[in-house]
């Protein structure tokens, strides 16, 4: 099979997981997930897999570690999310920076 | 002064469909960056409809993980919305057939925020909370993900535009509102670095998973000091 067609069963799997999950939460009875430590367990597993991905996205290129423009973009990310800015502006400041100082020949 | 047309949970899911919808557009190109097309991209956000899990299922393959990584990641991010369920049950029940499938779909963060958001003994905001924000969202988010997808497709190059660096910051956003305790700040240095030595050792999407681990162990025990677990 074309890796084009492996990204259309990983599409629909993922889509289909998706789903079964949110209705999970709805017909299971409460007592199964009442456990604080199941309740505790995935909301730290979001925190760790969504910096994660940040920082991969953001340091490394093709498996090794890479310092270029898209560090000085997350930094101002950080800085507006820390102004409270919206989460549009941020990821179109962030996209902003890191065109600019490539644009000037840096990263 | 005038009685607003909407009451207050369906004007706030309005306002939070749009500000949702708009991000929607970051999505559809990020997507496209990676190396999706026009029509998967679509189906993301049709059938996964979550924002988190659709950035990391696109951000793994755009690193150039495997499928099933890009599934696995994908699928761990949206456990929160299994429970996201169970908190929605007593507002919801009973909801059977159609309905139930529809609403297991749209239940994610914000259609769950708006709804709890509201008075505790208003049943009936409670619900159109729930309801016009996750169907919001829905018409919102795919629509504006075609738009983004179309632009992406128009861009060419992704690095030029800085699309590489806007798809981490996506995910700092994402995260920010989480990193409220000392455990979570904790939590999420320890995973970044976990994950960034692992990257030059094992295979892309990988040393996330294995980051996802801390977030195991952090979870295991009940903190000393009783302070807020992220939702």
């Amino acid at each position: 099979m074309t890796p084009y067609a492996w990204t259309w069963i990983a599409i629909v799997a993922a889509g289909l997981l998706a789903w079964l999950i949110k209705l999970a939460g709805h017909v299971v009875p409460e007592r199964v997930v009442e456990n604080p430590r199941v309740h505790r367990i995935a909301a730290y597993v979001t925190v760790a897999l969504l910096i994660s991905l940040a920082a991969v996205q953001t340091f490394t290129s093709d498996a090794a570690l890479v310092v270029d423009a898209r560090v000085v973009a997350i930094a101002v990310a950080a800085i507006l999310l820390w102004r409270r800015a919206p989460f549009i502006v941020v990821v179109a400041a962030s996209a902003a920076v890191a065109a600019g100082l490539r644009a000037l020949g840096w990263g | 002064m005038a009685r607003p047309v909407l009451s207050a949970a369906r004007r706030q899911a309005v306002a939070v469909s749009i500000a949702t919808g708009a991000y929607g557009l970051s999505f559809g190109a990020l997507s496209v960056a990676a190396g999706l097309d026009l029509w998967q991209t679509m189906a993301l956000s049709l059938l996964v409809f979550s924002g988190g899990s659709q950035f990391a299922f696109v951000g793994v393959l755009g690193a150039g993980g495997t499928a099933a990584a890009a599934v696995a990641t994908s699928t761990f991010l949206g456990i929160r919305n299994g429970f996201y369920g169970v908190a929605l049950a007593e507002v919801l029940r009973p909801l059977r057939g159609a309905r139930l499938a529809w609403g297991a779909q749209v239940t994610i963060d914000e259609s769950t925020a708006v709804s709890l958001a509201q008075p505790h003994d208003d049943l009936a905001e409670r619900r159109a909370g729930f309801w016009w924000a996750g169907v919001g969202v829905f018409a919102l988010w795919n629509a504006i993900t075609i738009v983004g997808a179309l632009l992406g497709q128009s861009l060419g190059d992704p690095a030029t535009w800085g699309l590489d660096a806007a798809a981490g910051a996506a995910f700092l956003g994402l995260v920010w509102p989480r990193l409220g305790s000392r455990r979570a700040q904790a939590v999420a240095g320890i995973a970044a670095v976990v994950a960034l030595a692992l990257t030059p050792l094992l295979p892309a999407g990988v040393p996330i998973l294995v980051a996802a681990l801390v977030g195991v162990a952090a979870g295991w025990r009940a903190p000393a000091h009783a302070e807020e677990v992220p939702e």
